[in-house]
């Protein structure tokens, strides 16, 4: 029981995870883009379609990745090369996939879908308890924490990631270091949207292999959330991740359970637990001060 | 002279004609200038001239529009900072171009073309500054560091691509006269070394001090190249600014006057991690005098001019007191409405909101003292009655403006601050606290609002400067306080007060041992 | 080649004017497009679209019904938005403001009385004012970031409705359908002109707020503190505005606008509370508010042609059988082009082929 409860938390958790360690690297570099959600509904549907018409889930998989990206990509195009308000033009990028990706899933309601199969490493999967909560999962949850790993490396251990982060520090600065201010944060931005992406397919392929329209229901709003709760640390997204997976799940199995509480209020708890740990987490000013990068959110404009 | 020059092989650095335009303003006309090797070339100018823009070409952070640059007899292209360091060209900047949120390893890594070991870059880091008496801890956070221990950074940084030509824009407006002494003694040993400088400065006395061939530029134009050993501070000055500034006149101030504005133990914590704690300060502006603060950037002045103002209001009702009254739990507007006036340091974004016009603006500061002049029941803007007031006040300034209203970004810096200044002057107010009253701002507007502010105490009001700029205080103060830490020195009558003494004040002396430091400098 | 900005040294006043026209254009070149993808005829489709709703009298009944809440929420989402607060859970606000103003005809079926209905929607304004005093209040008090909360509060109010006509409010008699009892006649908010279609009392709320809120935005001193603060927060403090205060303000306005068009919905257009009583009207509006320019005057051109695409993707489903969903598609993409269109106000676009080489210049006399 217990087993089977913390399985099904680490399927809530992945995609939780995976958008947000996209947002993070996107917000590293001084860009702050609120079309998650947008992105990964749009993943969703086209990982699930691709999918079900050539009936190979990778290949779903990697056609989310992509839509995902180029979606940034339209982003990307407005914030960095226009230079228009990164609030609003995230907001419009949300408006605009949960509006296409309903348009485009239409024939695909109620329809059953392919799931992506679990790996089962020999011998190890079938250790007592640990085993298939470890050793047997699906493959985009060794690769989530993997991902984790890398950006962590990334960001921290490599050149090009000292480039990022001095990018999201002073643009101005990074621009006259000679960095290519507008290059990094396209594809920083781009790598955000294929996470994203990604995390959308995981919804349709593993999570609930199906398409229902709004089908993120703000998973890709609380992945924001939780790049803040973070302060942009990613092994802290790991940890909140999996903490919101644990809520989600808990109350999941609180109104299996039949408890004597109305299940809308336990269905509201994800919301209502992302609003406490953003209260919790803004309180300590001076975590987010240190935190934050200092160029989030604000336009940047070479001048030649 | 140029002649010779021409024949002369041994030229580093040779530019022709470089130009660039922002819009319709040439910001560089066809700009020459050659550099010899092991040379201290200074480029001289006054804001706006040009400077700035000229050496971030060199850098390759502009794009010239026309224009040739030989490096070594060599033609070449510089199309980005990296192709600037390759060639061995090195910039130290004016406003830096550090990452506060980076070590300042990291920051100097981020410099180097060639991806190097943490470790390896550290070491040699290490090394430079003890070899060049550039102190320096590698690991430390850029955001907890004085303006100084940046600007060393920034020199090691540079000197760490091993530069034939070091490009520093303005470095000593940010030192104290001690501090600058250093950066020159690190200055002739890299000549020694056989390496050029390109020296940017407006601060005359130095240039003649250290470089050996100075360039003036005026309005994007060469006026002259010249020895500057063999000017006088006068002769720079008029080729600077084309005609003779106008000296500002001062008397004494009379004697017996009352106290207009009181600061009594003002303590402030420090709110965010970047800004520092003010501690008991104490002083007193007295009608008919100008008090100054000097200080280094970065050392409590834009805390404390929040405070003053009722930006952010204090806990002890007494701990500022406008006209003898208590101010201290009073907001902005309330303190206005006793009498007083503010212009804080940034014009735009803080003084002014750049894409409001100046009638929009002239509102914003005085909406509640002169409610009744622009505001009809209901809160209903009389906008007729605003721009009669800001078109009054462009008048009395002088503000030089296209159009009849435009936004507070479309005007210069100085005559935007004339605007602001007047703003405030237009209330005669009896108490006025400017911060950087001339930052940034060309000579005539300059010299225009220090004589603005002396006229303003000399009718009975009580004026409070804080500036970086030493010259533009000894010329303007009764008296001098200088500001370290967060801390406020006892003022110096300005009879008593000289560079060195105010100096040490600012490099953190206390003021007993002021003597024998000097010796030991 | 490259596309460079160049900023204006003035906001332009032609683009300010036109920018809005050209984004429509571009947004009904590129609905032709999509449509001529799905296999339509892009004429056939944008006529259905966007001029068939408008030939009859019941269907511009029609439209005022989609117009109200969106101009009502617009010009309150104007507010915060001109002030810099990103308020983007009005949708949550129209429903609570629905539930406050419903708690009268529904859990009070026998108090009936002409007071009842403005009582109604007095209540529904409280009602959205105080939801959007959450996220307000935490902005103010701790910095919580107001986006993410006022969204989450979205899907909190809309499981909460959700569990009132499931549970407790639920119609006695209505064979256990997710429905509160139908209002009686005295909670019903009238149409202005029964005669000829539906449009209720709520359009006209709707253009006096609009024409109260372009009145405050430029000609008073609340006006100027809005715009003061949200485009420069220390110069605004600087003139001894609370930053604070504002935010509570510019909240409590569009949350109690968003209540009221929350309540007339409801009151004047279902009838009853139901699961959805929305169609989104609380994120369209942002769309409204940016086509509008955040001006109180354009929102309500743009929220009558938001309230067209709503018909429209209604009539094309039934005239040439696309989906409904289309129009939301239509309207994300209207916002993109919006914004895209807004940059024309502050930069020039120069577009300019690279320098190969600096080429050498006119040598200067003194050289020759």
């Amino acid at each position: 029981m217990l087993e089977s409860i913390l399985i099904t938390i680490a399927t809530a958790a992945t995609p939780l995870l995976i958008a947000a360690m996209g947002e993070l690297v996107v917000e590293r570099s001084g860009v702050l883009n609120l079309g998650v959600e947008g992105m990964m509904i749009m993943g969703a549907i086209t990982g699930f379609a691709v999918a079900l018409t050539t009936g190979s889930v990778w290949l779903g998989v990697f056609a989310a990745i992509l839509v995902g990206a180029a979606f940034a990509l339209i982003f990307g195009f407005l914030t960095l090369s226009l230079v228009t308000n990164q609030v609003a033009t995230g907001l419009a990028l949300t408006l605009f996939g949960l509006g296409l990706s309903g348009m485009l899933g239409e024939g695909f309601v109620g329809r059953p879908g392919l799931r992506l199969g679990r790996i089962d490493i020999p011998f190890l999967s079938d250790l007592p308890f640990v085993g298939r909560l470890l050793f047997g999962q699906d493959p985009l949850f060794y690769l989530s924490l993997l991902l984790t790993a890398a950006v962590a490396y990334f960001l921290f251990a490599t050149r090009a990631g000292l480039m990022l982060r001095a990018v999201g520090d002073n643009h101005t600065s990074a621009h006259a270091q000679g960095i290519n201010v507008v290059a990094v944060r396209y594809l920083a931005v781009m790598f955000g949207g294929a996470c994203a992406g990604l995390a959308g397919a995981y919804l349709s392929l593993v999570y609930t292999p199906q398409w229902v329209e709004n089908m993120t229901a703000g998973r890709g709003w609380i992945a924001l959330a939780l790049v803040v709760f973070a302060s942009w640390r990613p092994w802290r997204v790991v940890a909140g991740a999996y903490l919101f997976g644990g809520v989600t799940i808990g109350q999941l199995h609180a109104q299996a359970l039949g408890v004597a509480i109305p299940s809308q209020l336990l269905s509201s708890l994800p919301y209502l637990a992302t609003i406490a740990v953003l209260v919790i987490i803004s309180r300590n000013r001076r975590l987010t001060m240190m935190n934050t990068p200092a160029s989030l959110g604000r336009p940047f404009v070479p001048e030649r | 002279m140029s002649a010779t020059r021409e024949n002369r092989a041994g030229n580093l650095l040779d530019v022709r004609g470089l130009t660039k335009l922002f819009g319709s303003l040439k910001a560089c006309d066809g700009i020459d200038l050659t550099i010899d090797r092991g040379e201290i070339h200074a480029l001289l100018g006054e804001n706006g001239a040009g400077k700035s823009t000229f050496v971030k070409m060199l850098f390759g952070a502009l794009e010239p529009a026309a224009g040739t640059i030989r490096w070594k007899g060599e033609e070449v292209r510089i199309a980005s900072p990296g192709d600037a360091r390759k060639l061995g060209i090195g910039m130290v900047f004016q406003h830096f171009s550090l990452f506060d949120a980076l070590t300042a390893a990291e920051n100097i890594m981020l410099s180097l073309d060639d991806p190097a070991p943490a470790g390896a870059v550290a070491a040699r880091a290490r090394e430079l500054s003890e070899a060049y008496g550039l102190p320096l801890d590698p690991n430390a956070h850029v955001g907890d560091l004085s303006v100084g221990e940046r600007q060393r950074i920034e020199i090691i940084r540079c000197l760490l691509q091993n530069p034939e030509l070091i490009i520093l824009d303005e470095p000593t407006s940010v030192l104290t006269p001690q501090e600058a002494d250093r950066l020159f003694d690190t200055l002739a040993r890299l000549k020694a070394e056989g390496r050029s400088i390109l020296y940017i400065s407006h601060r005359l006395e130095e240039v003649k001090r250290i470089c050996d061939r100075a360039t003036v530029l005026r309005q994007g134009r060469v006026i002259a190249h010249c020895d500057p050993r063999r000017e006088t501070a006068s002769s720079l000055a008029r080729m600077m600014v084309g005609d003779e500034v106008q000296a500002v006149v001062r008397e004494k101030p009379s004697a017996a006057r009352e106290a207009l504005l009181e600061v009594r133990a003002l303590s402030r914590k420090a709110g965010h991690p970047f800004a520092v704690s003010l501690s008991d300060i104490d002083l007193a502006v007295h009608a008919g005098e100008v008090l100054g603060i000097a200080g280094v950037a970065g050392n409590g002045q834009g805390e404390f001019f929040e405070a003053v103002s009722g930006e952010v209001l204090q806990e002890k009702a007494d701990a500022v007191r406008i006209r003898g009254k208590d101010a201290g739990r009073q907001d902005i507007s309330g303190r206005r409405l006793m009498g007083a006036a503010f212009v804080p340091e940034e014009r735009l974004g803080h003084a002014a909101a750049p894409l409001m016009t100046l009638s929009q603006n002239l509102l914003l500061s005085r909406c509640r003292t002169d409610a009744r002049a622009f505001l009809s029941r209901l809160g209903i803007i009389r906008q007729g009655a605003v721009a009669k007031a800001a078109k009054r006040i462009a008048d009395a300034m002088d503000v030089r403006k296209a159009g009849e209203d435009p936004e507070a970004a479309a005007l210069s810096g100085g005559n935007l601050q004339k605007f602001v200044i007047g703003r405030e002057l237009d209330r005669a107010p009896m108490v006025m606290v400017v911060n950087q009253p001339t930052w940034g701002v060309d000579a005539g507007a300059a010299a225009r609002i220090r004589q603005a502010l002396i006229d303003l105490s000399k009718g009975g009001s009580a004026v409070l400067v804080i500036s970086q700029d030493l010259d533009e205080l000894f010329e303007i103060c009764d008296a001098i306080a200088v500001m370290h830490h967060g801390r406020l020195s006892a003022p110096i009558p300005i009879g008593e007060a000289t560079y060195e003494k105010v100096g040490l004040l600012m490099g953190g002396a206390r003021p007993e041992a002021a003597e024998p430091m000097l010796e030991a400098v | 080649m490259r596309v460079e900005l160049v900023k204006r040294p003035q906001q332009s006043a032609l683009f300010s004017a036109l920018s809005p026209f050209i984004a429509l254009l571009l947004t009904l070149l590129a609905g032709a497009v999509m449509f001529l993808f799905l296999g339509k005829n892009p004429a056939d489709a944008l006529y259905y679209f966007f001029i068939e709703p408008l030939l009859e009298t019941w269907s511009l009944h029609e439209l005022a019904v989609k117009a109200a809440p969106l101009i009502l929420i617009g010009v309150g989402l104007s507010i915060c938005y001109l002030s810099n607060n990103w308020n983007i859970g009005a949708e949550g606000q129209f429903i609570i403001g629905a539930i406050a103003g419903s708690i009268l005809p529904v859990a009070f079926p026998g108090f009936q009385s002409p007071i009842v209905l403005p009582l109604m929607l007095l209540m529904g304004i409280v009602g959205g004012a105080a939801y959007a005093g959450i996220p307000a209040w935490l902005k103010a008090r701790f910095g919580t970031n107001e986006i993410l909360t006022s969204l989450m509060l979205v899907y909190v109010a809309q499981l909460f409705l959700d569990w009132l006509v499931r549970g407790p409010w639920r119609n006695p008699e209505g064979f256990n359908f997710p429905e509160t009892r139908n209002f009686h006649a005295y909670a019903v908010l009238p149409e202005i002109w029964p005669a000829s279609g539906r449009a209720h009392w709520g359009f006209v709320f709707a253009i006096l707020a609009a024409l109260v809120l372009w009145f405050v935005l430029s000609r008073t001193l609340k006006g100027f503190e809005v715009k003061l603060i949200g485009q420069s927060p220390r110069a605004g403090r600087f003139a001894g505005f609370s930053r604070s205060r504002m935010i509570i303000f510019a909240f409590l306005v569009s949350g109690a606008l968003a209540g009221l068009a929350g309540i007339s919905e409801v009151s004047g257009a279902i009838g009853q509370l139901r699961p959805a009583i929305s169609p989104g009207y609380g994120f369209t509006a942002i769309i409204v508010a940016f086509l509008g320019r955040l001006n109180p005057l354009g929102i309500i051109a743009a929220g009558l042609v938001l309230a067209l695409s709503y018909l429209g993707g209604e009539a094309a489903q039934i005239s040439i059988g696309v989906s409904d969903k289309v129009a939301r598609a239509f309207q994300g993409m209207l916002l993109f082009f919006v914004l895209a269109c807004d940059t024309l106000i502050h930069y020039r676009i120069r577009i300019s082929r690279r320098v190969v080489a600096a080429k050498p210049i006119k040598a200067p006399a003194g050289h020759a």
